[in-house]
């Protein structure tokens, strides 16, 4: 039986948006047509809730529950955010979702809407991606014309404005408060939790906010049933994920595959291989805040749960391959300096010790590494944990770190003791 | 002054938020696309017209690496140095460029054609390295497809 790839089976071969005609070919808006006509927004979320549906952004959150979030008695209006704000390094899943298929999304946010009573919605998207506004702009206004939505949405007496937000740059607003700060006008430092936002969020009211392959998700789910969405995967996570592979490999790419196949399948199936001439040494599954895996991780199912019992997280599902050609320490002064200059500057462990830390691994790089310099590192690291820090960056950034100096630490040591970088 | 156009495409935006300030972002980048940055009477009048002062914009400004507080080249070159593209050879490329326009990272041609800027990951992973020019992405680079496409942008 082939695969079935609700996300991006409809989704045209020549790289153009499907148009309203095309998606409603496809059965679009059929889902929303049936929750406004014969379901209760409880029963939406309900149905979501037993899809075992989580979050697709990284933090695998479950969806259904988050929806609960905002109180019954909550104040309107009430705000729903889709996060197309895809700045995590080696990420590249939810711009194919953006500029292949702007009205599963906008079909997903107003579910998603209903579900949780939401009167106005944005899309924060993220500068860079001009093509994807573009045909987001254009799907909304088609979408607008057909009565999908705006005002009494399709005679339901369900309203939902929703707009697009291009965003200015800054890794930060995709955190979930920061980018709230950024919606309101403001820099996009994060904010103390709680109220969180379902309590307290946009502009002081209840807020709910979904990544873009999530809410793309919903509208199958509601189509086809909790029970189907569950049997599409290969593990206890449900669904359907858009995996990713970057890096020295014959074929980089990205593939919608049953939620658990193993990382070997991803890489020597999908990705091809190594490219020839170089070796696999490892590997982040999901972005640059996931810890390394190594060879004898390959068997691990890519979800959630397999993921982080292997010690990493799966994250956003896109692999960044290493290669022995390429240089561990390298790699992370990469990863390090990104989180450096990505830092809001808020919290003193994040601003402070990223700096030091980029600064002992370039230095490591330029052949200057001091012995101890590995120690500074791993103390560093340990700064960086929730609860120290306002939001996930700092964290995020301890985890590459953290596990290179486990898997590569004989590459650290050549380093300072060669006082050059092996690979230059 | 603002031009009228631009008070046009700004006061568009009012309606999709609940307060004047959250279109600062926004009225900034409208601005910005007409006239290739944001300068210090632009950010009064921008203020003006939002009732924000302009230390308030301009602390806004500065956080976003996608807003323009100095003039830039008539294209902008945004070279992602992420970890995809590190991996393929960005660090070669950028530096093709650099000498090729006689620039650093940073710096506009004397000619004013071109900025070069480096951007964090581009979301094009799949055909690293990459880079922007203006709303352009361009992939798979090699040090010959970049001088080919910079002689596209006049």
């Amino acid at each position: 039986m082939p695969t079935e790839r609700p996300l991006t089976g409809n989704m045209r071969t020549d790289g153009e948006a499907l148009d309203l005609d095309a998606y409603e070919r496809a059965g679009g808006y059929r889902a929303l047509r049936k929750a406004l006509q014969s379901m209760t927004p409880e029963a939406v979320t309900d149905e979501v809730k037993s899809s075992n549906l989580r979050g697709r952004g990284g933090a695998g959150f479950p969806t259904g529950l988050k929806w609960t979030f905002v109180p019954p008695n909550a104040p309107h209006p009430r705000y729903l955010v889709a996060n197309a704000d895809e700045m995590e390094p080696g990420t590249f899943k939810d711009r194919l979702l953006l500029e292949g298929n702007p009205h599963q999304l906008i079909e997903g946010m107003a579910l998603a809407g209903y579900a949780t009573n939401t009167d106005v919605a944005y899309i924060f998207l993220r500068g860079e991606y001009k093509l994807a506004a573009r045909r987001i702009e254009k799907a909304l206004a088609e979408a607008y014309r057909a009565g999908y939505l705006g005002k009494n949405i399709l005679s339901s007496g369900y309203s939902l404005e929703l707009y697009l937000h291009l965003s200015a740059g800054r890794y930060m607003c995709g955190e979930e408060t920061g980018l709230l700060n950024a919606l309101e006008g403001k820099r996009a430092n994060p904010r103390a939790k709680p109220p969180f936002p379902p309590v307290s969020g946009l502009f002081g009211k209840p807020t709910t906010v979904n990544n873009v392959e999530t809410l793309c998700n919903v509208s199958h789910i509601v189509n086809n049933g909790a029970a189907w969405f569950r049997n599409l995967s290969r593990s206890k996570d449900s669904g359907t994920k858009l995996y990713g592979a970057s890096g020295k490999v014959k074929r980089p790419g990205i593939w919608e595959l049953p939620m658990g196949v193993t990382i070997r399948e991803l890489l020597e199936e999908h990705a091809g291989g190594m490219r020839d001439g170089v070796r696999f040494r490892g590997l982040l599954p999901g972005g640059a805040s996931t810890d390394f895996l190594v060879e004898q991780h390959l068997d691990v199912a890519m979800d959630f749960t397999e993921v982080q019992k292997a010690g990493s997280r799966m994250g956003t599902g896109t692999m960044i391959v290493l290669d022995d050609q390429t240089c561990p320490v390298g790699m992370v002064w990469n990863l390090e300096h990104f989180f450096a200059q990505e830092s809001c500057g808020w919290c003193t462990p994040c601003w402070s010790g990223l700096g030091w830390v980029e600064r002992i691994l370039r230095a490591m790089e330029e052949g200057c590494g001091q012995p101890g310099d590995l120690d500074k590192l791993a103390f560093q690291t340990r700064f960086w944990t929730p609860g120290h820090t306002f939001c996930a960056l700092a964290p995020g950034a301890a985890e590459p770190l953290q596990s290179a100096l486990k898997y590569f630490r004989a590459d650290f040591e050549r380093h300072i003791n060669e006082k050059r970088c092996p690979w230059r | 002054m603002l031009a009228p156009e631009e008070r046009t495409e700004i006061e568009a935006e009012f309606p999709h938020y609940p307060n004047k300030k959250a279109v600062c972002i926004d009225a900034m980048k409208i601005v910005q696309k007409h006239r290739g940055w944001v300068s210090d009477e632009a950010l009064r009048d921008i203020g003006e017209l939002l009732g924000m002062s302009d230390a308030d914009l301009d602390g806004v400004a500065t956080f976003y690496n996608l807003i323009f507080r100095r003039p830039v080249g008539r294209h902008v070159i945004y070279l992602c140095d992420s970890v995809s593209c590190w991996i393929m050879g960005a660090d070669l490329q950028c530096r093709h460029a650099s000498e090729r326009l006689g620039v650093r990272p940073g710096e506009a041609t004397a000619d004013g054609r071109f900025t070069l800027l480096p951007i964090v990951c581009l979301g094009a992973c799949d055909h690293a390295p990459v880079m922007m020019i203006d709303d352009d992405t361009h992939s798979d680079l090699t040090p010959e497809k970049i001088d080919q496409i910079l002689e596209r942008y006049k």
